[in-house]
């Protein structure tokens, strides 16, 4: 379990990130952090490892608080995927993987099988192993990111905006494999974006934020889309502009779930349930 | 001394008795590497660590530019004299005047180098849990490879073509040919010496430009 109890974050000069922040994430919950640009949500999820330190209050994991950890022993204990990928240029996807175990003290070659265990589990090919990654696809890239974030073993793993330099075909490739993933690895996650749909799709909690780490609302995406807590959620999920409102629509013996603007979402199955 | 002194000088270069014997081409180019040598090391100890934390932490940036830039402008033969005059004839007046044309160069060379490296890799590095030890020798050094060779190529091609000022005050090196030649008026045996450096420094200038290509981290180049 993570927690943050009343945290705040003030840089030299009087910007505050985040004014007072509180939030528990439960063991193997997938937990998302959205909001706008200047809402703290990447600075919240650094604390977690420490990146960043809380001018005040206390961040902790399984009941230590992480101000008395060691930063370097914590950080290799976390596993982290960031946005671009954040590979190292200078050497292979194979040693990029391996980086967070060789570091820990594991043997080369047990880093290295693991390494190609991991590789197949993200979806690389096995001959990518040598390549550096300026010869990989941003997607690839990113599947090298997840494999090393993983590398480790961490029961948690950070992710900020970990899709967000890809576009949105592979995009929606790799949020379907990160599901796939955690339904059977149950790590703690703590994944960062600015996207509402990405946010939706990949937590089993959102907390929706605003500028300074205020939270807005927290819940499930369900409980979020049905009651909105206030204009800026409304606003922020799109249900204002109607495009969380869907109806039916009966088109050639069909029936096509359409939204307020008559945009098609998808087909009514047997069941009753939308499929987009 | 009639004739041209280039062609004199190509006589010279060409004279069998002027490639033996310890005032030999041979023995002199050994010297004159051997002060270069020692003065780009002496100030690589004092430069690079310096340059490197300078370039890590970004802490005192501002006065290691500033020394760098003064450093540069020393006038070396000046410095020669003045320290000849303090420390005596011998090796150590030059010596110490090639440490300190050598380390504007080298300390530009590493702090440049651990700056070219892109933040948002020192990042993730440090995310996975590097030490700031690790990040340094594992990301920033490495990345920025040629960038540190390069200051140390700076540095040599102007050691070496410095180096003969060694003769000036009583040592050995290429100089003594271009010295010897001023003394007596002897201009090819000066042109030849003024050749010899210029070949020397180009040589050192190709290896090392070589060795910065070679160095070059394999997979930022293919980026």
């Amino acid at each position: 379990m993570i927690g943050f109890e009343n945290v705040r974050k003030e840089y030299p000069g009087g910007t505050i990130a985040v004014e007072d922040f509180s939030l528990e994430v439960a063991s193997h919950e997938s937990m998302v952090l959205v909001g706008t640009s200047g809402s703290g949500k990447t600075t919240l999820m650094r604390m977690i490892n420490r990146m960043v330190d809380p001018t005040s209050g206390r961040v902790h994991i399984d009941g230590d608080d992480v101000a008395g950890l060691d930063p370097v022993k914590l950080r290799r204990s976390v596993g982290y995927v960031m946005q671009a990928s954040g590979l190292l240029p200078h050497r292979t996807v194979l040693d990029n993987i391996t980086t967070v175990p060789v570091l820990r003290g594991t043997s080369k070659n047990e880093a290295r099988s693991r390494a190609h265990e991991l590789m197949e589990t993200v979806g690389l090919d096995a001959a990518l192993a040598s390549r550096y990654p300026a010869q990989l696809s941003g997607g690839q890239q990113q599947r090298v990111g997840v494999a090393r974030g993983l590398a480790a073993d961490p029961n948690i793993l950070l992710m900020d905006e970990p899709f967000g330099a890809v576009d949105p075909i592979v995009r929606g490739e790799l949020q379907q494999e990160l599901l796939h993933l955690q339904r059977d690895l149950r790590k703690t996650i703590v994944f960062v974006t600015h996207d509402i749909d990405e946010a939706f799709l990949v937590g089993d909690r959102v907390v929706i934020l605003r500028p300074g780490g205020v939270i807005a609302q927290i819940g499930t995406p369900q409980e979020i889309l049905a009651d909105p807590a206030d204009d800026f959620v409304a606003s922020f999920v799109g249900a204002d502009r109607g495009a969380r409102t869907l109806h039916v629509e009966r088109t050639d013996g069909q029936d096509v779930v359409v939204d307020a603007d008559g945009r098609a979402a998808g087909v009514l199955d047997a069941g009753g349930r939308s499929t987009s | 001394m009639n004739g041209n002194p280039y062609l004199e000088a190509f006589d010279w270069l060409a004279d069998p008795v002027h490639w033996s014997g310890p005032s030999g081409i041979p023995m002199r180019a050994l010297e004159h590497l051997g002060y270069t040598a020692l003065g780009v090391f002496v100030a690589a100890l004092i430069a690079v660590p310096i340059g490197l934390l300078v370039g890590h932490t970004g802490v005192g940036k501002g006065v290691a530019v500033a020394a760098a830039g003064a450093a540069r402008a020393l006038p070396t033969l000046g410095l020669v004299t003045l320290f000849a005059l303090m420390l005596g004839i011998g090796l150590s007046a030059p010596l110490l005047s090639f440490v300190v044309l050598a380390i504007p160069s080298l300390l530009a060379g590493a702090y440049s180098a651990v700056e070219s490296a892109d933040p948002a890799t020192v990042d993730a590095a440090r995310a996975q849990g590097m030490t700031e030890w690790q990040i340094l020798s594992r990301v920033e050094v490495p990345l920025g490879m040629p960038l540190l060779v390069g200051g140390f190529r700076g540095a040599t091609v102007q050691v070496v073509a410095t180096a003969m000022l060694a003769a000036y005050v009583g040592n050995g090196g290429l100089g003594r040919y271009i010295f010897l030649g001023l003394g007596s008026q002897d201009y090819p045996q000066m042109i030849a010496g003024s050749v010899l450096v210029i070949v020397l420094a180009l040589v050192l200038d190709l290896v090392l430009l070589l060795t910065q290509r070679l160095t070059a981290p394999r997979g930022a180049r293919t980026a």
